[in-house]
């Protein structure tokens, strides 16, 4: 490379990514969540596209916005901006009303992301700040499920189903022991339109896992910690608490372990930081949905935890290479 | 006439309080729910902080340095009681509403600040301009603020409805993390009107009293 630059002065080490490495791992990190996507589409109908279109196109606009004020680069079509619309999306209700994507679009991007400075400034994942905030302001739209009707089913429109997790709360364990696991698996439930099939996740899951973009840390550490949790206390009770196996089946905590809690910016660095990481937010999930007032606690897990993320990478640190372990 | 004029005036913008100053933030963030929380909280303040201004710089010669703080916050506690026993009486729904915020004035640091700042060091006629003009600065700072969370929380200000009625309340204005969401964003844009103001009048050699969070 030096050869190729005779006229340069002096020599200097540029350590920089080049150009394409962001946007590449971007569009893959897409191409895996493809599969979660088209399963929410079948279960929810095509209306679900008007979320997901909406949700996309609503935080590439505030980022490009943004950086238009702040006078930067557009960099839009990094794609950064565009998962974080997808995530959102797949973290709704597939029967969102329009405003209310838009406003957690925005939310998502000025409030998580670009207020702090942008890609790789963000304490908190983006996509999970927008879900927050209209979990908060808007309860009711944001627990309203509709059951799912798969397209070409002629079924009714618009018939609302509670959430396996959301029986479980209100009815204790009796209540969900005739949901068929297979039906979890698949994705046949009430739930946010991108969270319910399991299957779906897993693959785009082990996707990202075969390419190098993640590693087995955090989901790993995660879904193990929760299955422990949850398994302690099915044991102590049997008929008041839910088995492991039901607690990783539902809910959003699959599209959490391997696309939310693995985000590069907002999780620790080091692998040993990612096991810690991974084994709050298993803790902090499995005490919210037992003991919670809500039924689901992924989103709010995952936020805490990243709160906590610069003080494990403090702590845990790599050791620096040629220095001896301490005794 | 001009200087205690202009000891009013800079409470009212170029040093707002908790914009500029960025002080008494506690009860701007906690009774803000509201616009009329707001008005009531900052009419408070100003009274206090008038009436203390005056007594501390009546008092600057007798008060002994060493305990100065300890003597302000006795004079401070005084009308503090006294309008808590007020607005007991005569505003009991404001009392309910402001809670133990009202109690709390005491260690307000705007007012502390104004007596050890400025009261213990200027005559009486420009301490009382000084209180006056920070507390009603105050007060315009917690009525708009107050007026933004309520409008889009609750789609009233000062309880009148604005938004229409199909309007779904942006609830999270109204809890805690929106108070400083809301407080966050207008301090930006009022850091962005004092850049622009500066550029305009070619003033940029002098900087910002303070708190200019803007970047490049």
């Amino acid at each position: 490379m030096v050869k190729k630059m005779p006229e340069t002065k002096e020599l200097k080490l540029f350590v920089s990514s080049s150009d394409t490495a962001i946007p590449k791992i971007m569009y893959e990190v897409l191409l895996a969540l493809l599969p979660a996507t088209l399963m929410g589409i079948y279960f929810f109908g095509l209306g679900t596209l008007k979320v997901i279109g909406l949700s996309i196109a609503g935080a590439m606009l505030s980022e490009a916005l943004i950086q238009k004020i702040r006078r930067q680069d557009i960099m839009v079509t990094d794609g950064s901006a565009a998962i974080t619309g997808l995530l959102l999306a797949l973290t709704l209700p597939s029967n969102s009303p329009w405003w209310m994507v838009c406003v957690g679009a925005v939310a998502a991007i000025v409030l998580g992301k670009q207020l702090y400075g942008g890609l790789g400034w963000n304490p908190f994942n983006p996509a999970l700040v927008g879900r927050v905030v209209l979990l908060i302001s808007w309860p009711v739209q944001m627990t309203a499920w509709p059951k799912p009707t798969p397209l070409f089913s002629h079924a009714i429109d618009a018939v609302t189903a509670a959430t396996p997790l959301g029986i479980l709360k209100m009815e204790k364990a009796a209540a969900i022991v005739n949901i068929s696991r297979i039906d979890l698996l698949l994705g046949y439930r009430g739930g946010s339109l991108g969270e319910v099939s399991i299957l779906a996740i897993i693959l785009g899951g082990l996707y990202l896992l075969f390419r190098g973009h993640i590693t087995w840390h955090i989901p790993g550490s995660y879904l193990l910690t929760v299955a422990l949790f949850t398994g302690v206390f099915r044991l102590i009770s049997p008929a008041e608490y839910a088995s492991p196996l039901f607690h990783l089946l539902t809910g959003g905590l699959m599209l959490g372990a391997f696309f939310m809690a693995t985000d590069y910016v907002t999780s620790p660095v080091t692998r040993k930081g990612q096991l810690v990481f991974g084994f709050g937010c298993g803790l902090l999930t499995g005490v919210i949905r037992l003991f919670g007032n809500y039924p689901e606690g992924v989103s709010f897990a995952i936020l805490l935890m990243n709160s906590v993320t610069p003080l494990i990478d403090k702590y845990i640190r790599p050791t620096t290479f040629g220095k001896k372990q301490p005794e | 006439m001009g200087k205690v004029l202009a000891e009013f005036k800079k409470g009212l913008w170029d040093e707002i309080a908790p914009f500029r100053l960025v002080l008494g933030l506690c009860p701007a963030l906690a009774v803000t729910t509201e616009a009329g929380n707001g008005l009531g909280m900052g009419l408070a303040v100003t009274f206090v902080l008038t009436c203390s201004n005056l007594l501390v710089s009546a008092l600057r010669k007798i008060i002994p340095d060493q305990v100065r703080i300890a003597a302000y916050i006795v004079v401070i506690a005084s009308f503090v009681i006294i309008v808590e026993l007020v607005t007991q009486a005569y505003f009991y729904p404001l009392y309910k509403a402001l809670g133990v915020f009202v109690p709390l004035i005491v260690v307000n640091c705007i007012i502390l600040g104004r007596a050890e700042a400025f009261a213990s060091k200027n005559p009486v006629i420009e301490s009382m301009a000084d209180g006056l003009g920070m507390g009603l600065g105050f007060t315009l700072s917690l009525v708009a603020l107050g007026s933004v969370r309520e409008l889009l929380g609750a789609g009233t200000i000062f309880g009148i409805q604005i938004m229409g009625k199909s309007y779904l309340p942006f609830l999270l204005m109204i809890v805690p993390p929106g108070a400083f969401i809301a407080l966050g964003v207008m301090l930006g844009f009022m850091n962005m009107a004092k850049t622009n103001q500066q550029r305009i009048s070619g003033l940029q050699n002098n900087p910002a009293p303070c708190c200019n969070v803007s970047s490049t």
